[in-house]
């Protein structure tokens, strides 16, 4: 597929035609994809599409414009309370159709940009370990909100969402996960779309130049610290429409659901994935969910008494993904998408060697994923 | 600032180029420059040339807007210059970085294409939804960026990363990327540093090709150690020492100033600053 992909570039074919046939076989794939799951791990695709349409927008952030941040998970927080005080305004007088769903993920999209850009304004002066302690702070004290004003937020309770039902024409039987499953994967794709789109011309070759090396940058042209406050906007978006869908899942919102294990579970899945890159986004949000499940079914299986097991349920995950990111920052610095593309590289050198002696020249947009924390 | 004179304005509106008056620049209790006034005119190459530490970096930091000057004025083509450093290539002046300063995650392409930046016209909005007119503008920064690495003889490397080049070549990509905005004043910070005597040749014949280069003709001004390259390229020198200009003049009357070769060889210790 990317090879393909790669042939289309040479022939000149339009940059958004391509995205957008990659988007629609995707779209197709995963729509026939939740008629053969089971409710339960549609919920679960759902919630990979969620957690994916935050992860990509950090992983831009991150690895190719060279700014840590721990706070997103805060960020998909307001996004998830707007999501959810709007759409019960909708309930409450009494508008019940499904384009509310849209308007209040849009409107989540709005408030997650809005504090993206006060963060992110101050984000852009800051380099390195002190840009991730003031991202850390947020990721601490946003959630601590909800109680302070609990007359709005309801405070640690959270607060239910209204949703409309899935549409009628779909059927009388058809489950809701599947529905969230549609919602949530076709709020990742437009996600991706939008990143790649980005990525792919003169502002990511910006972004990438400022993670770099900023003085040569600034000095090449390139107002640093505006595309670095962009940047940082962009992945805001996307972690407030990641938060919105989370809430659309959930259906209620409660601090508990954005503490710091989230950004930092955002963090891990962008790493592991490969840092940079939005292929290694999907392969992190994946691992996320399933690693989760894995560590649930495993636990279930061993007899163990109920304190030690909702102990393990609770922290086995966590354990589990750490240690992969320790192994992975120590074996495969790239991430899964790092090793995919060398094996990729690999399969395709022997092909295209044998025919004839050509020179190896790496594709010049195959983005080399950068390491989390290197540029400060 | 200093406030500009009358006279003074009136003055640096007639000459075309870049101008300096009197620059003075201050870190904490050090003098770095110290009423320094120099001037580059259209087609010429300067150099300025000083022991280390005299403060020949920091006079280009200060044309680029990296740092404050305390005192005086600097003016391009006429008009006040006070901009802030990524305005600078809008301007026509480019600069090229002690070392390579190359983004070693990007090809050696995409380094060029990232210089050609100002002559993109498509922004954020067109890039969010991929206009085809996005596609078109990468098209032509592309092909500005390989015919400009034609030019300097890199194409064979467009592909590769700048860190898996030999020294030479990364210095020649380095020039490219500051070359491709096509300026009228190009700031060489040390081009020389790090090259052998066949590269240093090369160096100079394309430094003196600049001014005559076809499509408007480009200005140098570079700041260097290697005193060979500065007398064959330079039509003007300017000597730095301890921050302020002990000598300037063609390369020939520099060579044979004892003031020079008393910074140079340290006969003396200037008791430059208080």
């Amino acid at each position: 597929m990317t090879g393909w992909l790669h042939s289309c570039r040479r022939t000149s074919v339009p940059t958004l035609a391509r995205h957008l046939i990659g988007v629609a076989v995707a779209a197709v794939a995963l729509l026939g994809l939740t008629y053969v799951l089971d409710p339960f791990h549609d919920y679960q695709l759902a919630t990979a599409a969620a957690y994916l349409c935050a992860a990509a927008g950090l992983t831009v952030l991150i690895g190719q414009n060279g700014q840590l941040s721990l706070g997103h998970g805060a960020l998909m927080a307001v996004g998830a309370y707007t999501l959810a005080m709007v759409q019960n305004q909708f309930g409450d007088h009494g508008v019940i159709a499904q384009w509310t769903v849209v308007v209040s993920l849009a409107a989540g999209v709005v408030t997650a940009t809005l504090a993206g850009t006060v963060i992110g304004l101050a984000a852009a002066r800051l380099r390195g370990p002190y840009l991730a302690g003031l991202t850390l702070v947020v990721a601490i004290a946003l959630p601590a909100v909800t109680t302070v004003f609990s007359g709005v937020f309801h405070g640690d309770q959270g607060m239910s969402v209204f949703l409309p039902p899935v549409p009628d024409q779909l059927g009388v039987d058809f489950p809701m996960e599947r529905w969230q499953a549609w919602l949530a994967v076709a709020a990742a794709l437009l996600t991706l779309l939008a990143l790649a789109n980005l990525v792919r011309g003169r502002f990511g070759r910006s972004m990438r130049a400022i993670r770099d090396n900023e003085v040569a940058a600034s000095v090449a042209g390139i107002p640093v610290a505006r595309v670095q406050v962009v940047a940082f906007v962009v992945s805001a978006a996307c972690a407030g429409l990641g938060g919105g869908m989370f809430a659309v899942l959930a259906q209620s919102v409660s601090p508990d659901a954005f503490t710091l294990t989230l950004s930092l579970n955002l963090l891990l899945a962008v790493v592991v994935g490969g840092s940079g890159s939005l292929a290694g986004a999907v392969w992190g949000s994946l691992l996320l969910v399933l690693l989760r499940y894995w560590a649930d079914q495993l636990t279930g299986g061993l007899a163990l008494s109920a304190g030690l097991r909702t102990r393990l349920a609770g922290n086995l995950p966590l354990a589990v993904f750490g240690l992969l990111l320790i192994v992975v920052m120590m074996a495969a610095p790239g991430g899964v998408q790092g090793l995919l593309s060398r094996a990729g590289r690999w399969v395709g050198g022997r092909l295209i060697r044998r025919p004839s002696h050509r020179a190896e020249v790496p594709a010049p947009d195959a983005e080399p994923p950068a390491p989390v924390v290197s540029h400060s | 600032m200093a406030a500009v004179g009358e006279s003074g304005s009136a003055q640096d509106a007639e000459q075309a180029g870049l101008v300096l008056r009197a620059i003075a620049v201050r870190f904490g209790g050090l003098t770095a420059l110290d009423d320094v006034s120099m001037h580059v005119g259209p087609g010429s190459v300067v150099g300025v040339i000083g022991p280390n530490g005299a403060g020949k970096t920091t006079l280009f930091n200060v044309v680029c807007g990296f740092v404050r000057p305390h005192a005086g004025r600097m003016a391009w083509d006429g008009a006040p210059l006070r901009t802030r450093p990524h305005r600078l290539a809008r301007l026509g002046i480019a600069r090229t970085l002690q070392g390579v300063g190359l983004f070693d995650g990007l090809s050696v392409l995409e380094n060029v294409m990232v210089g050609a930046t100002v002559s993109a016209r498509t922004g954020f909005g067109a890039a969010l939804f991929a206009a085809p007119r996005v596609d078109r503008d990468e098209r032509d920064l592309r092909r500005a960026a390989m015919e400009c690495l034609s030019g300097l003889g890199v194409a064979d490397a467009a592909g590769r990363r700048p860190d898996s080049l030999p020294y030479a070549l990364r210095k020649r990509v380095a020039l490219a990327r500051a070359l491709v905005s096509r300026p009228r004043l190009l700031l060489l910070d040390e081009p020389a540093g790090g090259l052998g005597g066949a590269d240093i040749d090369e160096l100079a014949t394309l430094i003196r090709s600049l001014p005559s280069r076809p499509g408007g003709g480009c200005a140098v001004m570079l700041v260097e150690h290697h005193m060979d390259l500065v007398t064959r390229v330079c039509d003007h020198v300017v000597v730095l020492d301890f921050g302020r200009v002990i000598a300037s003049g063609t390369p020939e009357q520099i060579r044979d100033d004892p003031a020079v070769i008393d910074a140079y060889l340290g006969t003396t210790v200037e008791p430059a600053h208080e």
